[in-house]
This record gives C-alpha cells, structure tokens and sequence, in this order.
C-alpha cells in the first residue's frame, strides 16, 4: 500500500492543493462540458420539433 | 467483366453509406454509450493504478501524480487536433458534409483537453519549477495550440453560410496543423525548462512500470471520453443542421 492512511492520501505530501486543484477543475471541466452539450442538444431537437409542427401547419 | 465493375460499385456504396448523415446518426447514436463506459472503467482502473499502485516519485515526490490527466489530455490535444483537420481536408477535398461536421464537433473537444493540459501543467509547474507559467516553447506552442481551436470556433461562429464556414475553417486547421509538430518537437529543438517525453516510441520509458500502465489507462480513458464528446456533438449538429430533412422528422416522430 502506498498510504499509511487516508489523511496522508488526502494531504498528497504536502501538494494537495496542487493535486486536488488539477483532478478537481479536470473533472468539473468534463461535467460542464457533458451539462453543456446536453442542452445544445435539447435546444436542437426542441428546434426541429417546432420547425416540424410548422411545416404540418403549413399543409393544407 | 460488368458483374466484377457491379460488385465494385456495390462495395464503394457500401462504405460511403456510413459517410451518409442518417445511417451516421443512427449508428453514433448505438456506439456513444460504448464508448462512454469504457472511458468511464479505464478512468476508474487508471486512477487506482495511478494512486494506489503507483510508488511516490524518487525526486517529484506526491505531486508528480498529476501526470494521470496532464500528460492524456495533452496527447488528445495535439491528437484530436490532427484528426479534426483531416476531417476538415477531406471534407474541403471531397464536399462531404459529414466530415467537415465531425471537424467542427472535434473542435470544443479539442480546446477543453488544451485548457486542461495548461492548467494542471500550470498547477504542476509551480511546485517543480517554481512557475505557473513560463515562456517556453513547449508552454507557448500548446498555449497557441489552444488559440487555434478558439479560432476555428469563432470562425465557424462568424460565417453564417455553413459550408463557407466550414470551408474557411479547413484552411484554418489545416494551417495551424504545422503547430502540432512544433509542440511535439519543442523539447527536442528547444532548451527548455519543460521535461522530456517521459514516454517515447523508440526508447524504453524513463518511469515504473505501475506509473507507466497508471498513464495508459488513463490516457485510453481520455480517448474514449473524447470519442464520446465528438460523436454526441456530431449528433446535435446533424440535428441543427438537417432540422427539416425527412430522416430527422422521421427520426423525430419515433420518440414522441
């Protein structure tokens, strides 16, 4: 085992904020951008369903 | 004779039906999930291997663990930036929209693994070099590297016409292609304060064995989450850009 415990895995030898600071924003980064495109994609079908219901309208 | 030139053809249709927008969003929308898992369980194996496993580093002591997403992001950046300009190349080549689609859905994927590899090389660089940021070639290349996906967005963004944007957009990358040499290289041509490959095709690797299979799993993790990202992204833009053709309102009516 490469800890003795968890507070030293935590502490990362002095070098947390270093550590946790990069795994951290790498993860928040990766949820953002998974949020984002998410919402892209419901503003597009939201998009090609309205343009669909026009184009029935439109039909006589 | 004529049944060997029909057997042919019939072949050649058979592979540019996956080049065709709805035979292309069908079939990204089965394999995304795939992908997602096997990012998400090499994530998992790499992070205990990298962690857990993995000894302290002789000289960079704790810190040296950031190498587990700095050096994968990195290689995407550079990787996916050479694959987004050969979908743009073949798509300015050969007018095939589904591969100047896959360019432009490359290209935020592409700028978020620049932007990670800076900042957790920004955040590794002050402990060891007492810097978060320094001019050095290697630093400056993969700072620009980062510009040349932005820029690819914002043109894209500027050009209302799609396909000039996409066009404008090819030479643009294929322009900036020249950089990902330039970053790759710049240890080598340069005296810089940035280390050398740590992991190299032609000599063995100057780290542990469990550090080294700690980095691959990871770096597999990274490229499947990115193979993920760009499909999806593929998706949407096919739907944004293809809202009034028959396959999408087709498409469309099976998910009432």
């Amino acid at each position: 085992m490469t800890w003795d415990s968890w507070a030293a895995f935590w502490a990362m030898g002095g070098r947390a904020g270093f550590v946790w600071g990069s795994y951290g924003v790498t993860l928040a980064v990766f949820a953002l951008e998974a949020m984002a495109l998410r919402g892209r994609r419901r503003r597009a079908v939201d998009q090609a369903r309205r343009s669909a219901a026009a184009a029935a309208e439109s039909r006589p | 004779m004529t049944a060997d030139l029909r057997a042919q053809s019939a072949e050649r249709i058979h592979v540019f039906r996956f080049a065709s927008p709805a035979t292309f969003f069908a079939l990204a929308g089965r394999v995304v999930p795939w992908f997602a898992a096997a990012a998400t369980l090499l994530a998992v194996a790499g992070l205990y291997v990298g962690f857990f496993v993995a000894p302290s580093d002789a000289v960079q002591g704790e810190a040296y663990r950031i190498i587990y997403i700095h050096v994968p992001a990195a290689w995407m950046a550079m990787f996916l930036y050479l694959v987004m300009a050969f979908w743009a190349a073949i798509g300015l080549a050969f007018n095939t929209r589904m591969s100047s689609m896959l360019a432009a859905a490359l290209a935020p994927s592409g700028a978020l693994m620049a932007a990670v590899a800076l900042w957790t090389g920004a955040l590794w660089g002050r402990p060891m070099w007492g810097a978060y940021w320094v001019w050095d070639a290697r630093l400056t290349s993969t700072l620009i590297l980062l510009f040349l996906y932005l820029g690819f967005m914002s043109l894209h963004a500027a050009i209302d016409d799609v396909r000039r944007a996409d066009r404008a957009c090819a030479v643009l990358a294929l322009v900036g292609a020249i950089n990902v040499p330039i970053i790759y290289f710049s240890v080598k041509w340069w005296n810089t304060l940035h280390q050398g490959a740590t992991i190299s095709m032609v000599k063995a690797p100057t780290i542990a064995t469990p550090m080294l299979l700690g980095l691959l799993l990871m770096a597999l993790s990274f490229w499947m989450y990115s193979i993920a990202m760009a499909l999806s992204r593929a998706r949407v833009i096919l739907l944004e850009r293809e809202r009034d053709s028959a396959w999408v309102r087709a498409w469309l009516r099976t998910r009432q």
